[in-house]
């Protein structure tokens, strides 16, 4: 096995929404490799960001409280002071964001943007940076950097920013790389070529990576491993192809059949019911997705539902998978029934 | 960039035209003319004369010829007679337009150099206790009407601690370039850009506060904190970058709100600026006067809209120029 690059054990991220905090990673654990792309994968509002940002230490500490571990090289990032995050984020982890329209300084030129970081973490004279950039610009696809270079943001398409901004990302090697949703906020056709570079991208490197993405199709073609979350929980991980192959949790079973790409023989999607509660409206005792599977009688739900090994290197949360199954799928089983009769 | 300052200027032309046809048709509703000021409380005026007298200075003709011929004569420098003071209105603007430039300017200053440090701490350290007395500052400025506040500032410093006079520009007797001319003159500034400046603070922080706390939940601030930027640069290089730029544009606009403004506080302190003139003139009914400071204000207004045009085209990469 690999080594490991981030051990995150047992975190929780709380926010505090008028007087009390309320848990959005709720005692997430998991662990990333060397040279592994580790996706995550849930509804919006599951705690993926607020999960990036903890590791990134972008919350705001004065509404944010963090608990657990952080475990980077042999150092807890959670306990660490500003200035020695400071000295780890940028070159070590770096993170690629959403919304590229808005992620770049509109005062400042590319050039100078994807230089920032060097400034702080590499010692580079100043044509060394201009030079390391321009290089930069090549390799995520940007053809005419000299030019780019001295651009402004606002000159750029929304592809070409988002290149940009993963040009700032690389600029100091990281070896542990942030992606929350990285192409969610592109054209349909934009965001093919940028998952092309970002894959291109890392064959080329040993950086380990987490995507975060509700895109299984990308998860399918870029992922070694998969975490899927749901309300601030993780409650299945596995290897991709096992993820795919016997996905075991009702919530995993639901977003795979929710996928007209994924279904196989069955003709009819999924819908899940309902909406991930919001932080204050979520029951935290049981099981949190029950409530958005009434179908399924309440006997059957495991009481405390913890993870566990359910085969070798797939975890996931409670047993009671087992015995779970989508009323489409019984619809049919009582139509074929009745017409023998 | 040449290219768009030029266009700019030029575009200017049509807009004085404009006010100034405004101001001219103003000056011409008002009740009486410029004859009415020279003769009045005149017993011995003969209607009769007088109106021979207003048809030779053509003052019955068509309104678009008194037009021309006035604008020709400004274009000159020819504001035509005050009627109160019996000379040409050239003169009597001559060291006022100096006097309210220099308040003026003294002015923006001090505003600037209090409210972009107070701007930026209260916007940076958000709800702590600078902030709130800083926002407390702010709202006693915003509820103070400027010639309550300068007639208090007056009251203070001039009649109790008898630190400072408390009209006029420069003591009389005192001769034109010398040190203690100097000093007598920045005596005289201190009360009206002081009392002007603390109230006129108030939008710049109000602003530059408001405007940093849109700017800190920004996504590029997000960025620029992943990158490693210690916090400290990252208000410098990317908060307080974004949040200085209409500071700076507003700079134009600003320049015109206090020649409009100084009307109060050069009241107040008698203060021989084109301000003062401007209420005594209306007083008298000099109209040549108060026609002539309209039309100079306007300008103004257009100059300063043009200027921060300017100015944000160079601070701001996102206006395009072609
Ligand atoms: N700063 C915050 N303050 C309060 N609640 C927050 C904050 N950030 C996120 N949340 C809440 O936490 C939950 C998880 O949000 P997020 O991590 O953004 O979800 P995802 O990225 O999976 O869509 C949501 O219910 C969201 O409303
Ligand atoms: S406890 Fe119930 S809701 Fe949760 S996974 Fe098991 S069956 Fe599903
Ligand atoms: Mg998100």
């Amino acid at each position: 096995m690999k080594n490991p690059v981030l051990e995150i054990n047992d975190l929780r991220t709380s926010f505090n929404i008028k007087g009390n905090y309320y848990a959005a990673v709720d005692g997430v654990s998991l662990t990333v490799h060397e040279n592994e792309v580790v996706a995550v994968v849930g509804e919006s509002g599951c705690g993926k960001s607020a999960l990036a940002n903890s590791i990134m230490g972008l919350h705001n500490l004065k509404n944010t409280k963090l608990e657990g571990q952080i475990n980077f090289g042999n150092q807890n990032l959670l306990e660490l002071s500003l200035a020695k995050l400071n000295k780890i984020r940028g070159k070590d982890i770096a993170m690629i964001f959403q919304d590229p329209m808005t992620a770049l300084n509109p005062l400042a030129t590319i050039g100078r943007q994807i230089e920032e970081p060097m400034d702080y973490h590499l010692k580079l004279s100043a044509t060394e940076k201009k030079n390391r950039t321009l290089e930069l610009l090549r390799r995520v696809g940007i053809k005419n950097e000299q030019r780019v270079y001295d651009q402004y943001p606002h000159e750029l398409s929304g592809g070409m920013r988002q290149r940009v901004v993963i040009a700032v990302a690389l600029s100091c090697d990281p070896v542990l790389l942030l992606a929350d949703e990285p192409t969610t906020a592109l054209d349909v056709t934009i965001q093919a070529q940028i998952m092309d570079l970002m894959k291109e991208l890392q064959n080329q490197m040993k950086t380990g990576i987490i995507l975060i993405t509700h895109d299984l199709g990308v998860v399918a073609e870029m992922a070694d491993r998969v975490v899927v979350m749901y309300a601030g929980e993780v409650v299945e991980i596995a290897d991709v192809k096992d993820l795919f192959e016997n996905p075991l949790h009702p919530y995993t079973r639901s977003l795979l059949n929710s996928i007209p790409s994924n279904l196989e023989a069955k003709e009819k999607l999924h819908v899940i019911d309902g909406i991930v509660p919001s932080l204050q409206n979520l029951d935290r005792t049981g099981c949190r997705f029950a409530p958005r599977i009434a179908w399924i009688p309440e006997e059957d739900h495991e009481e405390r539902p913890e993870m566990h090994e359910a085969e070798p290197n797939h975890f996931v949360r409670c047993s009671c998978y087992k015995t779970f199954y989508f009323p489409e799928d019984r619809v049919g089983e009582i139509d074929y029934v009745t017409t023998k009769n | 960039m040449l290219k768009f300052i030029l266009r700019r200027t030029l575009l200017m032309i049509p807009q004085i035209i404009l006010v100034s046809i405004l101001v001219f048709m103003l000056a011409k509703a008002m009740p009486g003319d410029a004859l009415t000021g020279a003769f009045q409380g005149n017993p011995d005026a003969n209607p009769e004369q007088i109106e021979k007298i207003r048809e030779k200075m053509g003052l019955n003709d068509p309104w678009y010829q008194q037009y021309g011929r006035w604008l020709g004569n400004a274009v000159q420098g020819d504001f035509g007679q005050s009627y109160v003071h019996k000379q040409p209105v050239t003169h009597l603007l001559a060291g006022k337009i100096e006097n309210t430039l220099l308040l003026s300017f003294f002015t923006l200053i001090i505003t600037y150099l209090i409210a972009i440090p107070l701007g930026i701490i209260a916007g940076r350290w958000t709800d702590t206790w600078a902030d709130k007395i800083i926002v407390t500052y702010t709202y006693f400025a915003f509820a103070t009407p400027i010639f309550v506040f300068a007639l208090l500032m007056m009251f203070f410093f001039s009649f109790i601690l008898d630190w400072l006079p408390y009209s006029g520009s420069v003591d009389i007797k005192i001769e034109t370039g010398t040190w203690d001319y100097f000093v007598s003159r920045a005596r005289h500034l201190a009360l009206p850009v002081l009392s002007g400046a603390l109230i006129s603070t108030v939008t710049t922080i109000q602003y530059l506060r408001n405007d940093m706390i849109d700017q800190k939940l920004k996504d590029f601030v997000k960025t620029a904190r992943a990158k490693g930027v210690p916090e400290r640069k990252v208000y410098t290089r990317h908060i307080l970058r974004n949040s200085l730029l209409p500071i700076a544009a507003f700079l134009g606009y600003e320049i015109t709100g206090l020649i409009g403004g100084s009307v109060f506080i050069e009241t107040i302190y008698s203060y021989p600026g084109l301000g003062y003139l401007f209420i005594q003139s209306i007083q008298t009914r000099d109209f040549t006067v108060v026609t002539s400071l309209v039309l100079i204000s306007a300008t103004a207004t257009i100059v300063g809209t043009m200027l921060s045009d300017i100015i944000l085209s160079i601070v701001d990469p996102r206006i395009r120029i072609e």
